[in-house]
């Protein structure tokens, strides 16, 4: 087990003039379970990959506990991608399924029987080792395939977008099972996927990148809690994060006819903006006498909650009057499709953005 | 009603039970074809006079998968050719099924699994491991990153007395303006290890000959393709004296198989070292050159012993210095396809034309060194036909010989092996976890930051 350090590592890709990796500067800790998210294109995947070994390093370095990886093949790295093939072999037992890898690796026989009879008992295979993979049920093939990257015992896991050849229900039980395996197992992981949700619930810590430039790495809270800018506040959350442009006044942040409040330090930081965004996750919306109007467009009911879709009411700017807004408020409180709101947040879950450079400026 | 995407729609296809996954279709349809192992469920299923190749996938892969295969076909490498993607199906209570990937059977193709079956020789598995190079070398030039090589992800097809190896399984793979080395390392790892497991589940299943070593086998593989790499891309230097030595790596390369499109060379000011490296290698030198005189469209090697053979006609007829297109429509009139008409229509099916041809020049040979005179091609073709092509299997679409195999578990999916009454799947504590149950529960799409917080603060407490 190791740690893992980008240093300002770049990846350009031949013939473009854009940086596919920007100067990533990330440390991922020992043991530390780590998920690289982003849309398709930010850089996550290249990330993994220069880690890997699979695509050039152009600068910077990229080191393995002491070692620097930056210019050595894969197979000297130390590292297993995880799920890459899982093909299991029909006429081995899963004890060999598990185990041939070493065999190649000229492993001695007790050694590699040592090594399979642990991952099998982290794996709840113990009683099967000598079954052949038909005899085993779909969840357990799947670990049979965990085991072989676990018996390698390498420094570092890699899994690039695992989950995604799985229909929707394996996904979520085999994202717990990901989870489990790795607090258990204590070997650092980097992990990619371009679902924030998976990135969410999975990660110790979570890196968002976004057009080849980490945007922000902290735990999941934080992420969410305290977004550190536009892009994150809005890749982060589902639903998505409110955000709702206004016009700077004195006290607050105006909003169709409504003055939402912003504490007067936070507008002290925002200097001479004349423009700033505010972000509300749709849970810290409610419904009051005075607040940000509303034109429900539609109602979603979901158990004890509902969630509003829509509009800003009488809005001029057609950029802002076309955005659509949600709000998650008591089943009970819902207002019927057609109807306006008025819509407030506590001052304590406002986001305060510059919207000029997108960075956050409420603390 | 599910959606069908494809270049060219076969309606007959429309009508198959699209509302059933592909484990629990009736069996009248499917061809009992032996094939690789996947991890998905693939069906081959005879619709019309087409043998077609179903695989259940879901649908972002299975778009992929489709693209790659299209554009490997567009670059003329060898792989199987996709035939298109149905979406959106639903059972018959409203559940959504995976989409299925269509491709078509490749005739005359043979999985290694019955390559294996009929007591392999050192000398055929070398054959094979050769293709293999030579497809995992034309993929990596051509910039595709298989991610998933594996005898299992390939098909082989007779080429004259070797093999000729197309990829199956496009599933992972990406294309890329060109590969690092990187990439490369990682398919020859990937190929390492996945042919070694795949060695060794043969060996398992009694079926490699106890000759046969799975750690040399995967050795030869790496060195002969760091061998033919070098050969196709590496950079050489030598004395401006020695300018012969482009001619004779353009000529290594032709024999190899490739035709230099485009060679870099530099000198130095005096002119007295010279670098070469070829910049555009193009497989096939022999079956194109053989497309272009007789439109005859066959594997390299088959095309080499046909090449061959037309240079001999030319000068048993005595026309060194006639046109070779002139002299190459002779050869087809009267050598070429007088052996094929003579051949037993019910026996056509048995191998494609230009290998029962190249196996024709072979018995000939052998006739005539056993008879001390040559033996004419007539008399050749009848011999081979009555002594050794009608005692061959079908390969045109090859269905095994179940007793030669083994009984499967299911003659459809060898991937669970074969039948050998182990008990049923076990109980899974792990899949019947109440936490997990819950979990499954939720909706993948949706973020539950309560339950988030939760952990958090369990966490916290714990430490």
């Amino acid at each position: 087990m190791a740690a893992v350090a980008f240093n300002e590592a770049t990846r350009i890709y031949p013939g473009s003039d854009r940086p596919a990796v920007d100067k990533l500067e990330l440390e991922i800790g020992d043991g530390e379970f780590m998920v690289l998210v982003g849309p398709s294109g930010c850089g996550k995947s290249t990330s993994l990959r220069m880690l890997a070994g699979l695509e050039e390093v152009n600068s910077g370095s990229i080191t393995i506990g002491d070692r620097d990886v930056t210019d050595l093949p894969p197979k000297d790295r130390d590292i297993a991608m995880v799920f890459q093939n899982y093909a299991l072999y029909p006429h081995m037992t899963v004890a060999d399924n598990m185990g041939f890898a070493l065999k190649m690796a000229n492993v001695p026989k007790a050694e590699r029987q040592q090594r399979v009879l642990d991952a099998a008992k982290l794996l709840g295979l113990e009683e099967f080792l000598n079954r052949k993979p038909k005899a085993l049920s779909g969840g357990q093939r799947q670990r049979v395939a965990m085991g072989r990257a676990i018996v390698r015992q390498p420094q570092v896991f890699l899994m690039d977008e695992p989950l995604s050849n799985l229909d929707a229900k394996l996904r979520v039980s085999t994202r717990t099972q990901i989870g489990a395996l790795q607090a258990r197992l204590g070997v650092t992981t980097v992990y990619v996927t371009h679902d924030q949700v998976e990135a969410m619930t999975m990660g110790d810590r979570v890196a968002v990148m976004s057009a080849g430039l980490l945007q922000q790495v902290d735990s999941p809270l934080s992420l969410y809690d305290k977004p550190k800018n536009l892009f994150v506040a809005g890749f982060i959350g589902s639903p998505a994060m409110n955000l709702i442009e206004g016009e700077a006044t004195e006290g607050g942040v105006k909003i169709g006819d409504y003055t939402l409040p912003i504490a007067r330090d936070v507008l002290a930081k925002a200097g001479n903006e004349k423009t700033l965004t505010v972000g509300i996750r749709p849970e810290n919306l409610s419904i009051a006498e005075q607040g940000i109007p509303l034109d429900v467009v539609m109602v979603e009911e979901l158990g004890a909650d509902s969630y509003l879709y829509g509009t800003l009411s009488g809005a001029t700017d057609n950029e802002i009057t076309g955005q659509q807004y949600v709000a998650r408020i008591s089943a009970r409180q819902a207002p019927g499709r057609g109807n306006t709101v008025r819509l407030t947040a506590d001052p304590e879950h406002l986001h305060v953005f510059s919207t000029s450079s997108g960075d956050r400026i409420s603390d | 009603m599910p959606r069908f995407l494809s270049a060219r729609p076969d309606p007959q296809l429309i009508t198959l039970p699209w509302d059933k996954p592909l484990e629990d279709w009736p069996t009248d349809n499917l061809v009992a074809l032996p094939r690789g192992i996947s991890r998905h469920v693939v069906r081959f299923v005879r619709v019309g006079k087409e043998i077609y190749a179903f695989k259940e996938v879901v649908e972002h892969l299975a778009r992929h998968e489709y693209e790659m295969l299209r554009d490997l076909n567009r670059l003329a490498t060898p792989s199987v050719e996709p035939f298109g993607v149905v979406t959106e199906r639903y059972d018959p209570d409203g559940e959504v099924l995976d989409s299925v990937l269509i491709t078509k059977h490749l005739q005359f193709s043979l999985p290694y699994r019955s390559l294996f079956n009929r007591g392999v020789r050192q000398d055929t598995v070398n054959r094979l491991v050769d293709a293999m190079v030579v497809l995992l070398a034309r993929l990596h030039l051509v910039g595709f990153l298989w991610g998933d090589v594996s005898l299992s992800n390939t098909l082989f097809r007779r080429d004259a007395g070797s093999f000729a190896a197309y990829l199956v399984d496009a599933e992972t793979g990406e294309l890329h303006e060109e590969l690092t080395d990187g990439q490369r390392e990682h398919d020859l790892s990937i190929a390492r290890t996945n042919l070694f497991g795949e060695f060794l589940d043969v060996e398992a299943g009694g079926l490699l000959d106890e000759s046969l070593d799975p750690q040399t086998l995967v050795e030869t593989i790496e060195s002969r393709y760091r061998e033919l790499w070098a050969e196709l891309t590496e950079v050489e230097e030598f004395d401006g004296s020695e300018m012969h030595r482009i001619e004779g790596r353009v000529r290594r390369l032709n024999a190899l198989g490739f035709d230099v499109a485009e060679l870099d060379i530099t000198t130095d000011f005096a002119g007295s070292t010279v670098r070469i490296q070829p910049k555009v290698v193009d497989a096939g030198h022999h079956t194109r050159r053989l497309l272009r005189l007789t439109g005859l469209d066959v594997e390299e090697n088959q095309a080499r012993r046909l090449l061959n053979d037309l240079d001999y006609f030319r000068a048993q007829t005595d026309q060194q210095n006639a046109d070779e297109a002139i002299v190459a429509h002779q050869w087809l009139q009267q050598r070429f396809e007088p052996v094929l008409a003579a051949i037993p229509s019910d026996l056509r099916g048995k191998l494609e034309p230009a290998q029962i041809y190249h196996e024709v020049l072979d018995h000939r040979w052998f006739e005539s060194e056993r008879a001390g005179h040559e033996i004419s091609m007539p008399d050749a073709t009848k011999s081979y036909v009555r002594t050794v092509l009608r005692n061959l299997p079908d390969e045109q679409v090859e269905v095994p010989d179940s007793d030669e195999l083994g009984r499967l578990e299911n003659p459809y999916d060898p991937s669970q092996g074969f039948a050998d009454g182990e008990q049923d799947k076990p109980y899974d504590p792990w899949e019947d976890d109440p936490a997990a149950e819950t979990e499954a529960d939720v909706q993948p799409g949706f973020l539950d930051i309560e339950a988030l917080r939760r952990r958090s603060a369990e966490r916290q407490k714990q430490a």
